[in-house]
């Protein structure tokens, strides 16, 4: 059970090596182990269980003595009784035997059952609070991690400290306890004895810190290629469409191939070591056996002790090596174990997004003046992606964010939520610099239809009731009806509680923009936010749509990147960014009367159709 | 139980590596088993006759056979290591091969994180016990069966106390793994549920901030923490019996031999040394079953995880060669659809095409257009197979694209799919991606003709920039412009962009539409849209209503014939204006 192959070596950070402009600068997870903070905050987790733990404790202490007091008594009736021909002596220590054991069975039990409740509850709350602060981690911080790695962390290193845990934490006081016991009998019964079986003792010790150590590196090759391997795979198969699309299976498998060889190699490496544990022991007991048999035959025949002792001592030794071999296991077990909660400890250090200023209000009611003032800001130090941008959208305006893909639009989107921190100018909401707004309630009066449309894998109906969890099934049809959705879910399968795939075939891009915008409806947001919103939804559709958002954006402030017309002439203010700046402003019309650089955008579509730009100028 | 018998499958080529851990396993038992015998002569021949020579050789003997049978077990150790670790690098390509067969069906049902617990961690579950059926499983019976044999030589009368303890102790573990196993199916599938949340969080994690649904995920983590938990502790408490349960067993065996075994002494019947060497046969007797007993774990749960791989192994792939495919010698690129229907549930339900016929002759441009789900995409993803028809058939040049071998189908054909994909690596890896031996050069020009070239020359590093996993540091419309060009560089006869400029500006579509003018002459396109402009000069434009074709023609054909194409056309210029910035 306590066998450190049944543990998922997992993913490391390092995989997959730099990642892009957006990873240089930011600081990798890896930071230099510390295997006993590691074990120092473990433990922590097991606080709340003191009383648990004691109790366990004592039932390990009262369990590991009977345990050795039943071949005591074995030895006792071989000596004392048998030859003697007391069978009714020989009754009542048998019966004292069974006593005993029954102890030790209800000792064990006991103390099991609690040491599992106890290691479970501490994990839940270790993969709550891992869970807890992924929730407060900045997007920064997600941007340059795969999921599948992250994933890892709460799944396969979580599970290398629930073996250690569940399995061995009392094995260990046992273990320990019982090789005293054996030794304070042994030397009880008889010194030379004792000493004898004592021999194979520093070679047992040699040997277990000697494979422990290379159970260790072995322990962490493995990790490393299988993270490797696990970073293949998982891009693979969510890419696996482009793979086929492009018939580069063979391309894939011989990558593959190469990386499962060497998880293979490096896992015979690792895993022969800790295998080697069980015969090394072995071999040592045995060896302890023969010296005790040897010298207490010797010391038999000398008349220095009885057979009956030899018998006992023989038994000792065989026991002898069982809590050793244990210990041996639990020794790499808990390497990986603590590696495993490095690896978490490393994510749960990681900052949280900066806490709010001491100063910072909540945002409620708001009108809507939105102010970007000389706003500054890169995703990566000396990258600029937004050069001095000043922009004011008034309270119920609508604000047209216009420009070639990469200009910066998004990004001015992402500084608004704070999803990132600007680095020079500011931002205010109703004249009050968002970085002194409580980040949740900014968040909460931002509603936004975002260029990528995310779904659960839940109902058609709590996908959309995600914009607002109290909302009745009503009102979220209300919204879906408003978002021209309503039509679409109607027609599948179970309507509105048509659960949702991972990629969501059973969806098209559009229609999965549709319940984004219902979403957000649902949502009734201060201020909203179409960042390609309709981007997939046919123009017909749109239209339509288009009503609905307009009956939205009436009265509150909106920001909208589109490249469609229908949705930009409406707007009061547009605002052309190129390359991070803001290079025209002024309403539709005053653009295309300015002959500039929207102008060149909008006629572009046209050219060669002399008749419509005539028509349309 | 079937599954874990299919796993064996797998072990089969490595049959020799695995008889001969088997063969220094019956070595070491044997050895194992010599051992006690040795004791009990060094009490009954050596110490009772006062024969110190006896005592000291038969020392020695322990000695040298314990050092034999530890040499016997590495190497049974080194074996049993290799052939799981070979087994299990086997077993996890067959199922990536799988993966890498399925069509867009299949994958449709599978979700990554699920495929990837599959491939890693229950992969590892059966590979513990392959490994530990090579060591420990069967060294146990085979323990078990000596010690039994030896039990019987040394007292037949004392080894009848066996015949009630052996089928007690089994029933016991029996009981033990015949509970555990649903138990644990349970643990399994809500650690799968606990995965679910977590990777939709970690996937959706600008959702989650947007609408600050922090508190919402962390109760539905907790949810699924929870039941996990009281899960697992429910397994474990019952499983924290077994253990004490076996030991009790062997304890009461034991003192049950010790008052029997002391009553035949007093009798004359038996020697003390054979009481104390039955005690020891007595011990390794229960120790095998007490080992086997704690494999109950490990074995349910590697049932669990053998079930699981093969279910994927066993999916059939949707999409498959035929067995009399032939490759076409010579690719003109006429495409036609002849009363296409398809659904993507077998099961009935509305078709997403019903009935499409639709001819592109070679060279041409057909465009399609039509309202959100009304099976546009679904329609050019007929055309490489990534899906099969449901009904009637889908040719090129007059030849069943089933008939073709799917490999020599897809290289004619260039996709951009709606949504840009791309792989962690260089921005060159990625448009090389179709064609990995393609020069810089042709990279180049695939890249200038899909406007791509000038904001990748704007990076540090230009084609070598790295792109993150999903090309995070990029925009959408660059992430679609490096997939068109991925398309463009394949040089395929056909080439279909599902709506692959989206999150492009128009002018830069305009410009990637004249280079595809250029580029496409003589090969054949299918290009999905949502705006007008970028369809205008199609050969063929086609409406797509409710999976049926509504109109199809010419732009001035349609402006003249069609109400609904004029009613997309109309949608698009508003009341007078223009349509796109």
């Amino acid at each position: 059970m306590s066998s450190p192959t049944a543990t998922q070596p997992s993913q490391q950070a390092m995989v997959g090596g730099p990642r892009g402009p957006a990873a240089i600068g930011h600081q990798r997870i890896e930071k230099a182990r510390n295997p006993r903070g590691a074990l120092i905050r473990l433990i922590a987790y097991l606080r709340p269980y003191k009383l648990s733990l004691a109790a366990i404790l004592v039932l390990v202490v009262l369990s590991t003595v009977a345990g050795l007091i039943g071949p005591y008594l074995m030895g006792v009736a071989i000596d004392h009784y048998m030859g003697a021909g007391d069978l009714v002596g020989l009754l009542l220590i048998t019966l004292a035997m069974l006593l005993v054991y029954l102890l030790v069975w209800l000792t064990q039990t006991a103390q099991s059952w609690l040491m599992v409740t106890v290691a479970q509850k501490a994990l839940r709350a270790l993969r709550r609070d891992l869970f807890a602060h992924l929730q407060t981690l900045p997007l920064s911080f997600f941007d340059q991690r795969p999921v599948g790695e992250l994933m890892s962390r709460l799944t396969n290193d979580m599970d290398a400290i629930n073996q250690a845990l569940s399995q061995n934490a009392t094995q260990i006081i046992s273990g320990l306890l019982t090789l005293v016991g054996i030794l304070g009998a042994m030397f009880v019964l008889n010194l030379g004895l004792a000493l004898g079986s004592l021999l194979v003792f520093p070679l047992m010790i040699g040997a277990t810190l000697a494979v422990g150590q290379r159970t260790r590196q072995g322990f962490r090759g493995l990790q490393m290629q299988l993270g490797r391997l696990n970073g293949l795979m998982e891009e693979t198969i969510s890419g696996e469409r482009v793979v086929q699309a492009f018939g580069q299976e063979e391309a894939v498998l011989a990558a593959f191939d190469q990386a499962n060889r060497r998880v293979r190699d490096a896992g015979v490496r690792a895993q022969f070591y800790p295998m080697l544990m069980p015969p090394l022991m072995g071999i040592l007991s045995n060896a302890s056996i023969a010296v005790v048999a040897g010298l207490g035959g010797w010391l038999a025949l000398q008349g220095l002790v009885s057979v009956g002792v030899i018998a006992t001592f023989i038994s000792y030794a065989r026991r002898f090596a069982d809590p050793l071999r244990q210990l041996a296991d639990l020794y790499n077990s808990i390497q990986a174990a603590l590696a495993g909660a490095e690896r978490i400890f490393e994510v749960i250090d990681r900052p949280s997004e900066p806490a709010d200023a001491p100063d910072a209000v909540p945002l409620d009611n708001v009108a809507g003046e939105v102010v970007f003032d000389h706003v500054d800001f890169g995703y990566v130090p000396g990258v600029p992606v937004l050069k001095d941008v000043s922009l004011v959208a008034r309270p119920g305006q609508t604000v047209a964010l216009v420009g070639p893909t990469g200009a910066g639009k998004t990004t001015m989107v992402n500084v608004l939520s704070r999803f990132y921190d600007i680095q020079g100018g500011a931002i205010r909401i109703d004249g009050r610099d968002i970085r002194h707004i409580q980040r949740d309630s900014l968040r909460r009066q931002l509603g936004a239809v975002l260029q990528d449309t995310f779904l659960f894998s839940e109902t058609v109906m709590e996908n959309i009731r995600y914009g607002r969890l109290d909302a009745t099934d009503e009102e979220v049809m209300a919204a879906a009806r408003l978002a021209n959705a309503d039509q679409f879910i109607r027609r599948l399968p179970q309507g509105y509680q048509t659960p949702l795939s991972e990629r969501g075939s059973n969806l098209s891009q559009g229609q999965r923009q549709l319940l984004a915008i219902a979403r957000a409806v649902l949502a009734d947001p201060g201020i909203l936010i179409l960042d390609e919103a309709t981007s997939s939804v046919d123009t017909r559709t749109e239209v339509r749509i288009q009503e609905a958002l307009l009956r939205l954006m009436e009265g509150r402030t909106s920001f909208v990147i589109a490249h469609r017309l229908s949705t930009i002439r409406h707007a009061d203010v547009v605002l052309v960014i190129n390359d991070g700046q803001i290079i025209e402003r002024g309403t539709h019309e005053e653009l295309l009367a300015q002959r500039g650089f929207y102008h060149h955008l909008y006629m572009s579509q046209f050219k060669g159709q002399a008749a419509q730009e005539t028509a349309l100028s | 139980m079937q599954s874990l018998r299919r796993m064996s499958h797998f072990v089969k080529p490595y049959w020799k590596a695995s008889v001969l851990a088997l063969l220094l396993l019956v070595s070491v038992v044997a050895m194992d088993l010599t051992i006690p015998r040795l004791t009990q002569r060094i009490i009954d021949e050596g110490i009772a006759r006062h024969d110190l020579t006896t005592v000291w050789t038969t020392a020695l003997l322990m000695l040298g056979a314990s050092v034999l049978s530890a040499l016997f077990m590495v190497a049974n150790t080194l074996l049993a290591v290799r052939v799981a670790q070979y087994f299990a690098a086997d077993l996890r390509s067959a199922l990536f091969r799988q993966v890498q067969a399925f069509s867009f069906g299949n994958l449709d049902r599978l979700q990554t994180g699920q495929l990837l617990i599959r491939l890693t961690s229950d992969i590892n579950q059966v590979q513990v016990i392959v490994a530990m059926s090579l060591r420990v499983l069967t060294r146990a019976p085979l323990m078990m069966i000596g010690s039994v044999i030896l039990l019987v030589l040394t007292s037949w009368e004392l080894a009848l106390l066996m015949l009630v303890l052996l089928p007690l102790t089994g029933g016991v573990v029996w009981f033990f793994i015949a509970r555990m196993q649903p138990l644990f199916l349970q643990v399994q599938r809500r650690l799968d549920k606990l995965n679910t949340v977590l990777q939709e969080n970690l996937a959706g994690v600008r959702v989650v901030k947007a609408f600050v649904r922090a508190g919402h995920e962390n109760a539905r983590f907790d949810q699924a923490n929870v039941a996990l938990t009281d899960q697992t502790i429910r397994v474990m408490r019952f499983m924290s019996l077994l253990f004490p349960t076996m030991t009790l067993l062997m304890n009461a065996g034991t003192a049950a031999v010790i008052g029997l075994g002391g009553f035949r002494v007093s009798t004359g019947a038996l020697t003390v040394g054979a009481v104390v060497a039955f005690v020891n046969y007595l011990l390794s007797t229960m120790f095998p079953l007490l080992m086997l007993g704690m494999m109950a774990g490990p074995f349910s749960a590697a049932q669990a995880s053998a079930s699981r791989i093969v279910e994927v192994l066993d999916s059939v792939p949707e999409v498959q060669d035929r067995p009399q495919a032939r490759a076409l010698p010579q690719v003109v690129g006429r495409v036609a659809l002849e009363n296409v229907c398809f659904s993507y549930n077998h099961d009935g339900g509305e078709p997403v095409l019903n009935g499409v016929s639709l001819v592109a002759e070679p060279g041409q441009t057909v465009a399609i257009l039509g309202a959100t789900g009304s099976g546009k995409s679904t329609l050019v993803q007929l055309i490489p197979r990534f899906y099969d028809v449901t009904e009637g058939r889908v040719t090129l040049d007059g030849v069943d694209v089933r008939d073709l071998p799917l490999r020599s189908l897809r290289a004619q054909i260039g996709v951009a799919l709606q949504e840009a994909v791309l792989f962690s690596g260089t921005i060159r890896d990625n448009i090389r991606y179709g064609r990995p031996d393609a020069s810089d050069e042709e990279v180049i020009a695939a890249a200038r003709a899909a406007q791509a070239h000038d904001f990748i020359m704007a990076f540090p590093q230009g084609y070598d920039t790295l792109v993150g996993q999903r090309g995070v540091n990029l925009s959408g419309g660059q992430k679609q412009r490096i997939a068109i060009a991925r398309a463009l560089l394949v040089q395929p006869r056909i080439l279909i962009l599902d709506d692959s400029t989206s999150a492009v500006d128009v002018e830069t579509e305009s410009k990637i539409q004249d280079a595809l003018d250029r580029l496409m002459d003589g090969r054949t396109s299918f290009i999905i849209a949502q705006r007008v402009s970028t369809v205008l000069n199609a050969d063929k434009i086609v409406v797509l209503e409710r999976g049926q074709i509504a109109a199809e023609g010419t732009h001035a054909e349609l402006l003249a014939s069609s109400p609904i194409y004029r009613e997309i056309y109309q949608s698009q210029l508003g009341d007078g204006g223009g349509a796109h910035v």
